[in-house]
Formats: C-alpha cells, sequence, structure tokens
C-alpha cells in the first residue's frame, strides 16, 4: 500500500494484530472509523481511552486498537466496565458490544447501568444475529427473520434497544446504521462528551449470516434493505406502529442532563468525609 | 473458668445489645475471653430474641452456649422455652414483670435454680423515664447478682456501645439495674 | 499502638480489608455475609474508596476484576448462591491474572437452603467452581481475628500471585463477636508497575511466573482477555503450545509456591494416634474436644484449603494411625485428606444442618474409632 493511500486511522491500531478476523463486507470497519473519526472531533486524548468488550464478534474490536483494553466475559462488559470506571473516573471508557452481548445475556447490565448513568460510551453493533457462533436468532432478529435456531423464521418480537436504554435512564441514546456514517460519528461525538450513560446503536449488516440466512446475499443488498427501511425519528414519531413495522427508526432518543454514578461516589467521600476518591491505590503502601 | 450465658426475651428489648455489652466488658476491659453469638433464623424477625454469651478465663474454643449457667429471661415465652437447658444449681434472672416463674417452678425445685427477680421494665420507666433501656437495667443487674463482669467494666463498655449522647442515661440505668440486686 | 476491638467476624473482615489497601467494593447482599458490604458501605468513602451495590453477583465479581484493573485493589463479599453465579467470572480472574478478594461467607446449602445456618459446603467450589484448570488460593478463618487477619493475607497473597484469593469463611465465624487486635504495623503487599520499556510483557512467561501489572491509564496499551493469549496478551486460540504454556504457568505460578503460600496449625501430632483435622469454625471443636480426651488424640487446623497443603497432612499424619476429617458437609476436604494418606483409616465426621460440631459429636467420634 502505497504511502498517500495509508487509512488515515492506522496510528490507533495494533498494527502487529492485523489481518483482523471480520468477514468481507462486515459493517465493524466502517463502525471503527467512525469511531476514530467522532473521538478525533470531539477532541478526546486516545492515549485516555480504556475500552472494554464482552464477547462476540463486535468485542473484538477493542483487540486492534492500540489502548488498555478488556475483552471479558459474555454480556458483562458494562459490569467490569463499571468497575474499571469507578475505580478511576479519569479515564474514557468506551464499551464496544453487539445485540446478543448487551441485550440477551447483558440485559440486566445494560438497564442498570443506564439506570445508574454512569459515564461510559456504548457502541452496542447490532446486526441481528449471532455472528460468531454461526447465525442464530437475536433478542433484535426481527419478528420472521431466519436463523439456524430459527429455521422456520423466528416468532418473537424484537426489543428496540436505543428506546429501552433511554427508557432505563440513559442521558444520551441514538440509533443509526452503518449507511448513514456522517450521523453515526456525530451521535458518538456526542456521545463520547456526554458526561453520563451514552448508547449509540448500530444496525449493521452481518452479510455472512442474516444475509444468507434472509436471501440478502451481499453487503450492498443488505445496505439497500437497511436504506429503504429507515425512517428518521421525525417523521416515526408521526407514524402509526402498523407503518413501522420493519422498519429502522433512527435519531436521538435521550439527550439530557442528570446526576453521574462516578461523580455521586465520590461526592460521598469529598462533601461527608473530605477525602477524594483515591485513584491507583493498589500501588500503595501508606494509605 | 468458663461460664455460659443466655439472655432471651422479645425482639425489641434490646437483647442482643445487652450481651455485647457483657462479650464487650469482659474480653475488652476485664482481661477475660468472650465470644457472642444470636440467633439469625426467622425466630429473630419479630417474636423471640435470644443472645448468648461464653465469658472465661482461659481461651473461648467451641463459641456456642450448649447448657448455660445463667439464664435470663425477659419474656416468660423465652422463660418457658429455655428453662429447660439451664444447669442444674444455675442462676435464673427474670424481669417479674414480663415473666411468671410460677410457670417453671418445678424445673426450679428439681434442679436447685437459683433465682433472680429483677424489675428491669418497671425500673426503667419508672426510674429512668425510658423503657427502652431496660436492657441495660439488665446488665446492671446481671453484673451485681453473677459478678461474671465488672462493674468498671460494664460502665467502660456501655459507653463505647450506646448511641452517642445516650451515654448518661444508659449508666444511670445500669447503676439502676445494680442497685436492684443489692 | 495496637486497638482492640469486640466485633463480629464480618465487621472484621470489612476491616481488614480497609487495612490490606481494598478501596473498591462491589456486591449484591445476602445473608449471612451482607454485614461485610453493609460495614464497607460505610467505612470505605472514608478513606477514598468506592462501594458500589451492583445489581447481581454476576455483575459484582466483573466490577472488582475492572476496578483491579483500573489501579484499586478490589474485593466482593457472598455466600453460596452467589458464589455459585460468580463463577463465570471468577475464572476470567485466573485467566486474565487478576487480584481480586472474594469472601464466601457459607451457609447450609445447596441451592437458597439455610440462608442463617453455618456449613462449608462450598470448599470444591472454590476448588472447582469454574471451568477448567486452574490453582486457587483459599484461606478458612476460625475465629473473627483470624478473619481480619486473613482477609489481609488474602490481598496480598493476590497481589503477590496476580490470581484471585478466596477467603472461606462459614456463618459462625461471619456473626460471632470476639476481641480482635489490630496492630498497627500490618504488612502490606503493594502491586508492582512495571518498568516503562518497549519490551514489557503484560503475561510474560517467566520463573515464578508473576509478573508486574500496570493501571489502565498508565500507558501500557495492555490487551486483557479471557481468549488464551500469548505474552503480549494476544489472543491465539487454536495453537495448542500457546495454550498449554499458559495454563501451565497460570497453575504453576501457585503450585511452585506451595512452601510459601501453605499454612496448618497442629498440636500433639507427634505421638496422636488419632490426628482431626478441620479448617474453619469447627477447629473450635476440635481443639475443644482434644483438650478433653485424655487419649492419644492429636488436630491440624488447615489455614489454606487450597492449594492443599499436602506435604503438612502427610507429615503430622505420619506416626497416626488413623484421621478424621470434622467438616460442616458430607465430605469435601476428607477426600483430598483420604487422597494424601492413603496408608491411614481416613473418616469422616461431616455434619450438616446448620449448628458447628459440637466437641461432644467428635469425642464420640474419637470413641467408636478407638485409640489408646
Amino acid at each position: 500500500m502505497s504511502e498517500g493511500k495509508q487509512n488515515r486511522f492506522l496510528p490507533y491500531l495494533r498494527e502487529d494484530r492485523l489481518p483482523h478476523i471480520f468477514c468481507p463486507g462486515c459493517g465493524n470497519g466502517a463502525i471503527i472509523n467512525a469511531f476514530l473519526a467522532a473521538m478525533e472531533k470531539a477532541e478526546m486524548d486516545f492515549d485516555n481511552i480504556a475500552m472494554v468488550s464482552g464477547i462476540g464478534c463486535s468485542s473484538r474490536i477493542p483487540g486492534y486498537l492500540n489502548c488498555d483494553s478488556l475483552h471479558t466475559t459474555h454480556g458483562r462488559a458494562l459490569s467490569f466496565a463499571t468497575g474499571l470506571k469507578t475505580a478511576n473516573k479519569d479515564l474514557d471508557v468506551v464499551v464496544f458490544t453487539g445485540d446478543g452481548d448487551a441485550a440477551s445475556i447483558g440485559g440486566n447490565h445494560l438497564i442498570h447501568a443506564a439506570r445508574r448513568n454512569i459515564n461510559l460510551t456504548v457502541i452496542c453493533i447490532n446486526n441481528n444475529i449471532y455472528g460468531m457462533t454461526g447465525g442464530q436468532i437475536s433478542p433484535t432478529s426481527p419478528k420472521g427473520s431466519f436463523g439456524t435456531t430459527a429455521p422456520y423464521g423466528n416468532q418473537d418480537a424484537p426489543f428496540k434497544l436505543a428506546e429501552l436504554v433511554a427508557a432505563a435512564g440513559a442521558t444520551y441514546s441514538a440509533r443509526w446504521t452503518t449507511v448513514q456514517i456522517e450521523n453515526l460519528v456525530t451521535s458518538i461525538k456526542d456521545g463520547l462528551k456526554n458526561p453520563g450513560f451514552s448508547f449509540i446503536e448500530v444496525a449493521t449488516q452481518c452479510p455472512t449470516y442474516f444475509g444468507r440466512k434472509n436471501k440478502l446475499k451481499t453487503p450492498t443488498a443488505m445496505a439497500a434493505v437497511m436504506k429503504a427501511n429507515t425512517v428518521f425519528k421525525s417523521a416515526a414519531d408521526r407514524m402509526r406502529p402498523k407503518e413501522l413495522e420493519g422498519k429502522i427508526v433512527v435519531g436521538e432518543f435521550a439527550n439530557t442532563q442528570r446526576d453521574e454514578f462516578t461523580e455521586n461516589v465520590d461526592k460521598i467521600s469529598v462533601e461527608k468525609f473530605g477525602k477524594r476518591t483515591l485513584i491507583n491505590s493498589a500501588y500503595e503502601t501508606e494509605l | 473458668m468458663r461460664t455460659e450465658i443466655r439472655i432471651c426475651g422479645f425482639g425489641g428489648q434490646g437483647i442482643i445489645l445487652a450481651g455485647i455489652i457483657l462479650g464487650k466488658s469482659a474480653s475488652l476491659f476485664d482481661g477475660k475471653e468472650a465470644v457472642q453469638t444470636q440467633s439469625y433464623g426467622p425466630e429473630a424477625r419479630g417474636g423471640a430474641s435470644k443472645c448468648e454469651v461464653v465469658i472465661s478465663d482461659t481461651k473461648v474454643d467451641y463459641p456456642k452456649v450448649q447448657s448455660p449457667d445463667i439464664l435470663v429471661a425477659m419474656s416468660n415465652e423465652a422463660l418457658i422455652k429455655y428453662i429447660v437447658d439451664l444447669k442444674d444449681n444455675g442462676t435464673l434472672i427474670v424481669d417479674p414483670g414480663t415473666t411468671d416463674v410460677e410457670d417453671v417452678k418445678d424445673y426450679i425445685e428439681e434442679h436447685n435454680i437459683k433465682v433472680y427477680e429483677a424489675p428491669a421494665t418497671k425500673t426503667a420507666t419508672d426510674e429512668i423515664g425510658l423503657k427502652i433501656v431496660a436492657n441495660i437495667v439488665m446488665v446492671g443487674a446481671i453484673t451485681k447478682i453473677t459478678g461474671v463482669i465488672s462493674k468498671e467494666a460494664a460502665i467502660k463498655a456501655i459507653e463505647v456501645s450506646v448511641p452517642a449522647g445516650t451515654e448518661e442515661k444508659n449508666i444511670s440505668a445500669f447503676e439502676a439495674g445494680y442497685a436492684l440486686a443489692e | 499502638m495496637a486497638e482492640e476491638f469486640f466485633i463480629q467476624g464480618n465487621e472484621a473482615c470489612a476491616k481488614g480489608a480497609i487495612a490490606a489497601g481494598c478501596r473498591f467494593f462491589a456486591g449484591y447482599p445476602i445473608t449471612p455475609s451482607t454485614e461485610v458490604a453493609e460495614t464497607l458501605a460505610r467505612e470505605l468513602p472514608k478513606v477514598g474508596g468506592s462501594f458500589v451495590q451492583m445489581e447481581d453477583e454476576i455483575a459484582s465479581a466483573g466490577a472488582i476484576i475492572g476496578a483491579s484493573w483500573g489501579g484499586a485493589k478490589a474485593m466482593t463479599a457472598t455466600s453460596g448462591p452467589g458464589i455459585s453465579l460468580m463463577q463465570e467470572n471468577i475464572g476470567y480472574a485466573f485467566m486474565s491474572e487478576t487480584p481480586i478478594v472474594i469472601v464466601d461467607v457459607q451457609r447450609g446449602s445447596p441451592s437458597t437452603a439455610q440462608p442463617t445456618m453455618a456449613a462449608q459446603g462450598d470448599m470444591m467450589q472454590a476448588r472447582w467452581g469454574s471451568h477448567g484448570d486452574y490453582e486457587p488460593i483459599a484461606l478458612s478463618p476460625s475465629s473473627v481475628q483470624e478473619f481480619f487477619d486473613f482477609t489481609i493475607k488474602a490481598f496480598n497473597l493476590a497481589e503477590q500471585y496476580r490470581v484471585p484469593v478466596f477467603v472461606m469463611a462459614d456463618e459462625v465465624i461471619g456473626h460471632m463477636r470476639e476481641k480482635i487486635i489490630v496492630d498497627d504495623d500490618i504488612e502490606i503487599v503493594a502491586r508492582v508497575r512495571p518498568e516503562k520499556s518497549d519490551d514489557y510483557l503484560p503475561f510474560e512467561n517467566i520463573e515464578n511466573g508473576t509478573t508486574p501489572m500496570p493501571a489502565f491509564g498508565d500507558g501500557f496499551n495492555i490487551h486483557v482477555t479471557g481468549l488464551t493469549h500469548d505474552e503480549r496478551g494476544y489472543p491465539d486460540t487454536n495453537t495448542p503450545e500457546t495454550h498449554d504454556k499458559l495454563i501451565q504457568r497460570i497453575c504453576d505460578k501457585v503450585l511452585n509456591n506451595r512452601d510459601k503460600i501453605c499454612s496448618v496449625r497442629s498440636e500433639n501430632c507427634d505421638d496422636a494416634d488419632i490426628v482431626l483435622v478441620s479448617y474453619g469454625a469447627p477447629v473450635r471443636s476440635v481443639v475443644e474436644a482434644v483438650n478433653k480426651t485424655d487419649k492419644k488424640v492429636g488436630y491440624i487446623k488447615i489455614d489454606t484449603p487450597w492449594p492443599f497443603p499436602e506435604e503438612q497432612i502427610k507429615e503430622l499424619t505420619a506416626n497416626a494411625s488413623d484421621v478424621i476429617v470434622v467438616e460442616m458437609n458430607l465430605g469435601q476436604m476428607y477426600y483430598e485428606v483420604d487422597r494424601v494418606v492413603k496408608d491411614k483409616n481416613v473418616h469422616l465426621l461431616g455434619v450438616i444442618g446448620g449448628l458447628l460440631p459440637t466437641p461432644d459429636e467428635i469425642l464420640e467420634k474419637i470413641d467408636e474409632i478407638g485409640g489408646n
């Protein structure tokens, strides 16, 4: 690759970990780019970012980025992130997760992290399917869609994650798709800057599993369908439920301010005992 | 020497605190060894309350009370339930306001139990004006009757065990209880 | 100057944690361990520490691992049902070599069983509860003082070997009150920050097995994963040698240091016909029984059930004909003892139901076996 064509985000990557494991046509690459662009736009210090993830394709992203990264157990990223952020609230903690990781096995942690309004930025990559394990339906799989565990079509109603998290108390929640990168970048930037729980759901294509199981064989076909089904929240607010069936509503679902969790923890120490929460105390013998 | 004490009564009478004060007095201020245990089961919610203390000159290995040398009963239900564990020639201290020793007369006679009546609830109400310090009145009576802890140690233990600002009332309650048995 | 307190075991544990430098606690209410959380909720803010009540025990285990990488000594406390829920993340802590302390105040089990009664039914869960091969360290206190001391020791061992350490208490020790003496010169093992260098490997295969651990934010940009990883921390899940080398090292760093970690206390074992073996609260009954009997009976108190003190048990039972394991389950450490003293008659006095075995029950068992 010539100098001029080198991806401008390459300095942020662990080059010794490449090539990555993502399939051709996967949305993860575009989302990594969107995240790094948003981080630059937010004028964040990359060296101060710590990433946490669970299990799944999306949770592999932090492993390719050259920052401290904690690749944890399935569904539990937010609980690890809660400990990390509380122990050192000066860190900018970003969580990469997916629909199965965040909403199925980790659903309880998701709503409680939102309830606490802990200052984490969560990028939830929603491909409506379990990719890592080979195409099983997830809690966001549309009704009627196919997966290896739904050979006759999914009978369950999907979660609407951005709305769920907003209802649980997040101060920032938004949904975009991989065909609206500019909006996505802006939302991630806003999420990074929001001093509270920020949740950015990205509807994305998984051509390998969702596409193959649902007669959408190419990434472009998936992108086209996604684009055709997208409705902006402002328009969706005026539509009837029947009209919204099968649509992906994009936009912001929460953008507000309230007390943040780690600030509250620190406040108790400061206000009641005149003592700031210690950072890196494990390295000290005298406390 | 190992002395096993069981204090029992209703929930809310401060039975547990009375036991803690005995244990604290012995171990922190009398130079003895002590272990305090209590029941945590459903019986500890509402109804009955039971607290046990083992006090010894030497290390207390087995920490539980099996057959008490001293039984302190602040409710009739507890008196009837626990009298049967009391050792022969043991000491029974009851609050006559909340118990009736007539109900356990046979056991007392058969096992040669020494019975002391300490009207802790009445004393707390009449002399201190606070029914809730009946437990501390009882600690005073136990101290005087059994000598299992010293008066000085008991006062020090009360001072560090009761809520700040209530020390004086509680010491008065202790003194009133101590005087009951004189 | 040393200070004296007459407090509950669970309070002593919390006090020990703070003395050891614990500045992060995450937990979920569960009897009979709740007083540990309640005490730390009150005390941690006074010393610049954080207390978080999580949504469940799974999250509690996750949060303390996150906090540990965030640079804090971190602990949780729970009982049987909670320990069951934590197991996957505990396995993650072994794999990622994260120092944490897990306190288990054991109660009647399995399932919810007897929340307010004592048992020692989780001993094998501390050993094998998470999937796969690993070598845990566990300490069992027999007094309120030891609950304080062993909690400190647990933090020190966790830092020294970069492992999760269990404090396997029980309802008796958790709830009873006794005097503890708190010395003012408590030995604390601080975490060691690595030197900044290009060839720093966070999971290096070094001889004693324990590499210095940086905190997130220190600038090392490390990757921590539960997947099989190389010395850099990078996943390498399909190379048999990588897995073998990693897991061997994770086990060896504890096994090769058994002589430093294992601890027992014993009396009268040299010329005893019968040796009693116990740990945790039942030790109290065992000591009382040994003091009462006029037969040639000695006892071994195991301070560290894991790693199992094989050598010490073998040596101390060398002259005995019979060994009785006294524990509050239907036989857990019994099988470990039986495994290492194959040539003796190993008996079990396993008491369940929630009450501490009485000295009389132990004396009866001694009579039943005979001895001189």
